[in-house]
């Protein structure tokens, strides 16, 4: 017998095993997501794809689809508590786009984008964070990372080779390097590594390839992270509270 | 996957960690790669535990390493200060010729001695006083070994005011183990499904029914996990019971073992307790060798043993599945749930966690039946409850009730006067004033794992308010965004309100804040760090709406002292100087 | 009618957000029938009257930045943040990730081709900050212009509507943070 979820009214098929993102992914419904990737087990940190179940807030890559549940993705509560996670995850680090070679194919941003972020709202962190451009092909610039450890799980689990780790607790958690020296030359990193590659933000990057492709042709320049649109942004913090 | 049988708690990474922290006064880079090569864990494994726990350094600290507990009831700013004062130590630093560091701790579980200290992360000090700072500075000045120091300065009593249920008769070890093998191990479940017993760790599940689903999980090996990872400001119970009842919760392990099928069991002690560490070990080797541990207990041919595990610095581990994460030699990260440790917990196999006072109760309950249980307590919430209570009173202490008691008695019984606000349950738990003096604690009542702080009308309930979400934003593990950044955006508010800095927008701040990290965090943690703040400003509203300046906005900094590092070095002191 | 009378200011920036405005091109006629600049680097009176908008461009590195915010702040019935730095400190602030005596003294005692080494302490230069901070840290902003800098057409919008009385927004193809 087919099962099948509602998301938002619309009814979604699912197997069984599958998560509520899962199925929302293959239905082409978009979502917010940061940590989360398909070909990774779910992790379910960022929190940005938090939807309703019942009435219930669950992280849907991490809940798995139970026939009949009415699930609510694209509503304003939700939108507004995604866009404060978002402004948090900004805060806590050091997000200056325009320093940063990953604009325009970011997906913190794309994210922030699509949730029609303005501004930080918070006051800023500015937090003191070590850059690690000791490998020759790759670059590791901590103050972009938000800890979705993408690469942690692509380097365990899809280049068998364990590179990334998270240390440290709280705000004070931070993305370290299996080596003696915890820089990345002396691991055993690859620039072909899929954990090179799966970085959301400018974390980690691939050496003397920067701002290769015209500032209106990038990914994000191009199309929205969501085939969804909310419409235009209003430019007043005021109406941003999520209650 | 299972484990060797018996577990050798040896070479345990955290116990490893500990014995280098205690011989280096620090872990240094070439000490993780060590331990990652002797132990075959990755370097970063290692890396990342060390600078997990609060009492692992990354930088060296003094010969004397002193931690003083930052708890509402079992810490004082005062006698710190006067501590850092006289040794010339700055809070969390360690003095230049490597004698001595000061630093802060969450709540060491001394709540019932007044202000205490740890030192060396494995003795502890209690009822600290301005004359008793002023001789451990003489100590500390003459670098006097520990063994040294007044002996009676470390003995600590239990305070026990009132007994109960589970604490009047004192217990014969192997008293409940005998009954128990009377029965099969279905017998011994159905026993403690029909007491109705409830979990004393404050999620209140069903024990017995906790027991089944482990015991109807399929693996390889079943595991008992006793929860002595006592964390919660204000708690102090379990420190009791396994000073003086540990063979009860030993006992309550056994039972556990026998009715899952388990043949290992583990005690995680919280590395605040480490001090007790010898005689619980000693207990188990006697019951070792008196047949109620070990091979073939009580002859039966059931084997069963178990191991201590002492943490080191992690309230987040009191939370079943980090406590799991940390007993695999992992930073203590919750788990994703489901699985739940029943079906999936220890080496992913099915695991009990209960708490300390579980595991004690269980043994009572297979000892005198579950009618003697039952009849004590409410409807839905049998048996007594263990409170841990401190705080602005005259006879700080344990106390044991049945359930359904109303604050108001237990507040007369321990001789608490001009009482503003008690702090039920912990941080964790709820903020409540007078109104609420007429509640009953039970699971369906007034919940609590344990902890009752009571604050007089002369303390600040701000202040108060502002300790708790320290204390959450320091245990946030870091794993999901919303409790990692917003503990830490509600400690920043509360401290600008304390500070007399904020205004309407930013009450309206905290509890646009509180409200998501409520409702989208990870973890329980996350779940209750608002708590304090949301009931401060329901029960406490007047106290916020005082201390509020009467205009739009008030900046998030304070505009001179942000002129401060210029000021010093361009050496001027002008108006323009000035903001 | 009276026209709108507007301030522009630019604090820890790069005046790079004032030269898109400009880029909106002749269109400053068509604006100029409604609007009249006050204080601004475009008419360079000092300080501001009272007026409807204020534009600040920047973000807050020194004493003297905090006093023209808290000018425009007191005279500006809409102050509206307009550009990355002004929002998140954006570009200066990459000096918070050293101590400030670090940046003195690499400027003016340490760096290449530094001659007469000293710190300058003369009461008319104003003092740094500790940190470069956003303006909402400070004072109350109604409204946030993102981008390094906003577009041309995103300040043509925005005045648009705000000349016209309806509550601003920007279409999503606007909104970028570089």
């Amino acid at each position: 017998m087919s099962q099948s979820i509602s998301i938002d009214d619309i009814e979604v098929p699912f197997e069984s095993g599958q998560t509520i993102m899962d199925a929302a992914l293959a239905a082409g419904i978009y979502i917010p997501h940061l940590c989360h990737n398909p070909c990774l087990k779910p992790h379910g940190s960022c929190k940005l794809c938090s939807v309703e179940v019942n009435g219930r807030s669950v992280s849907s890559c991490t809940t798995k689809a139970e026939d009949g549940q009415e699930i609510i993705n694209n509503s304003e509560k939700l939108n507004k508590a995604r866009l404060t996670i978002t402004q948090m995850l900004f805060i806590e680090g050091n997000h200056l786009c325009p320093t940063c070679e990953k604009t325009g194919h970011c997906t913190l941003q794309a994210v922030a984008y699509h949730l029609g972020m303005l501004d930080g709202h918070f006051p800023q962190f500015y937090p003191k964070r070590e850059v690690d451009a000791s490998h020759p092909s790759i670059m590791l610039d901590r103050d972009r990372c938000i800890l979705c450890e993408l690469c942690v799980r692509a380097s365990r689990d899809m280049d068998g080779k364990n590179v990334f780790a998270i240390s440290g607790r709280g705000t004070d958690s931070h993305l370290s390097v299996n080596s003696p020296t915890g820089k990345l030359v002396d691991s055993n990193i690859d620039k072909d590594d899929l954990a090179v590659h799966i970085c959301p933000v400018g974390a980690i990057l691939i050496k003397e390839h920067g701002y290769e492709i015209p500032i209106g042709c990038r990914t994000f320049d191009l199309r929205s992270i969501a085939e969804i649109d909310l419409g235009d942004v209003k430019l007043s913090e005021k109406s941003q509270h999520n209650e | 996957m299972s484990i060797k049988y018996p577990y050798n708690p040896t070479n345990h990474l955290l116990h490893v960690l500990f014995e280098e922290q205690q011989r280096a006064h620090f872990i240094s880079n070439n000490a993780i790669q060590n331990i990652s090569k002797s132990l075959n864990l990755p370097h970063a494994q290692v890396e990342g535990v060390v600078e997990f726990y609060a009492f692992f350094h990354r930088e060296p600290r003094g010969q004397f390493d002193i931690l003083f507990s930052n708890c509402t009831s079992c810490g004082d700013a005062w006698l710190r200060q006067r501590l850092c004062d006289k040794l010339n130590v700055k809070l969390g630093e360690t003095r230049s010729d490597g004698l001595v560091s000061i630093d802060q701790t969450s709540c060491i579980g001394m709540c019932d001695h007044g202000a205490s200290l740890l030192l060396n992360n494995s003795l502890t000090i209690t009822s600290l006083t301005a004359k008793r700072i002023d001789q451990i500075v003489k100590l500390v000045e003459s670098s006097t070994a520990l063994q040294e120091w007044p002996k009676h300065w470390f003995d600590i009593s239990d305070n026990v005011h009132k007994r109960g249920l589970l604490l009047t008769e004192p217990f014969q070890p192997g008293s409940a183990l005998k009954v128990m093998i009377e029965h099969n191990p279905p017998e011994i479940l159905n026993e403690i499904i029909v007491s109705g017993l409830k979990g004393r760790g404050g999620a209140g599940f069903s024990t017995g029914l906790k027991w089944k689903l482990c015991r109807e999980a399929i693996g390889d090996a079943h595991y008992v996990i006793c929860n002595a990872d006592e964390g919660e400001p204000g708690t102090f119970k379990d420190r009791v019971l396994l000073n003086s009842y540990a063979d009860l919760v030993f006992e309550g392990m056994t039972i556990c073992a026998y009715v899952i099928g388990a043949k290992q069991g583990f005690l995680y002690l919280r590395g605040e307790y480490r001090y007790l560490l010898d005689t619980l070990n000693a207990t188990l080797q006697k019951r070792r060798e008196t047949g109620l541990l070990g091979g073939n207990i009580l002859g039966q041919g059931f084997d069963f043993d178990i191991s201590i595990i002492v943490g080191a610095g992690a309230y987040i581990c009191g939370e079943e599945s980090a406590l799991i994460e940390s007993l695999e030699e992992k930073r203590g990260i919750p788990r994703i749930r489901p699985p739940f440790p029943v079906t999936q917990g220890y080496k992913e196999q099915p695991t009990v966690v209960n708490n300390v006072e579980t595991l004690a109760t269980v043994a009572k309950i297979v000892l005198h039946g579950h009618h003697w249980f039952e009849s004590h307590g409410t409807n839905r919430s049998k048996g007594s409850k263990l409170l841990s209570v401190s705080g602005n009173c005259a006879r700080p202490g344990i106390y044991e009730y049945d359930f359904g008691v109303s604050l108001q008695e237990v507040l007369n019984d321990v001789g608490a006067e001009n009482v503003q606000a008690v702090q039920v349950g912990g941080p964790s738990g709820r903020l409540l004033g007078p109104d609420h003096f007429n509640h009953l604690i039970s699971f369906e009542g007034l919940s609590t794992g344990g902890s009752l702080m009571i604050f007089a009308k002369h303390r600040d309930i701000l202040a108060l308010i502002h300790n708790f979400s320290h204390f959450f934003a320091h245990e946030s593990c870091g794993f999901c965004t919303p409790c990692r950044v917003g503990t830490r955006l509600l400690e920043n508010s509360m401290s600008k309100l304390c500070n007399g800095h904020s205004t309407a927008y930013d009450i309206d701040e905290i509890k646009h804040i509180s409200a998501l990290v409520s409702q989208y965090s990870h973890c329980g943690l996350g779940v209750s760090a608002a708590h304090p703040i949301l009931d401060g400003l329901k029960y406490f509203q007047k106290s916020f709406e005082e201390k509020i300046l009467k205009k739009e906005m008030e900046p998030e900094f304070d505009l001179d002292s942000e002129l401060s590092e210029a000021r010093a070095i361009t050496d001027r002191d002008d108006p323009g100087a000035h903001l | 009618m009276n026209k709108i009378r507007i301030a522009t200011t630019s604090l820890a920036g790069c005046f790079g957000c004032h030269m898109s405005f400009l880029d909106i091109d002749e269109r400053i006629f068509e604006l100029l029938e409604h609007i009249e600049f006050n204080r601004s680097p475009l008419t360079d009176i000092k300080h501001c009257d009272i007026c409807d908008i204020g534009l600040v461009e920047g973000g807050l590195c020194n004493a003297d930045n905090i006093h023209v915010l808290k000018e425009f702040r007191a005279n500006c019935k809409v102050l509206i943040a307009v550009g990355a730095c002004s929002i998140n400190g954006g570009v200066p602030a990459m000096r918070n990730h050293h101590q400030l005596a670090e940046c003195l003294a690499e400027s003016y005692l340490n760096g290449i081709g530094v001659e007469n080494p000293q710190i300058p302490n003369d009461v008319e230069v104003p003092l740094l900050l500790n940190k470069v901070h956003p303006i909402h840290e400070v004072v109350k902003i109604d409204y946030y212009l993102p981008g390094c800098p906003p577009p041309a057409d995103a300040f043509m919008k925005v005045l648009g509507d705000l000349i016209e009385g309806r509550e601003p927004s920007l279409p999503k193809t606007m909104l970028r943070y570089d």
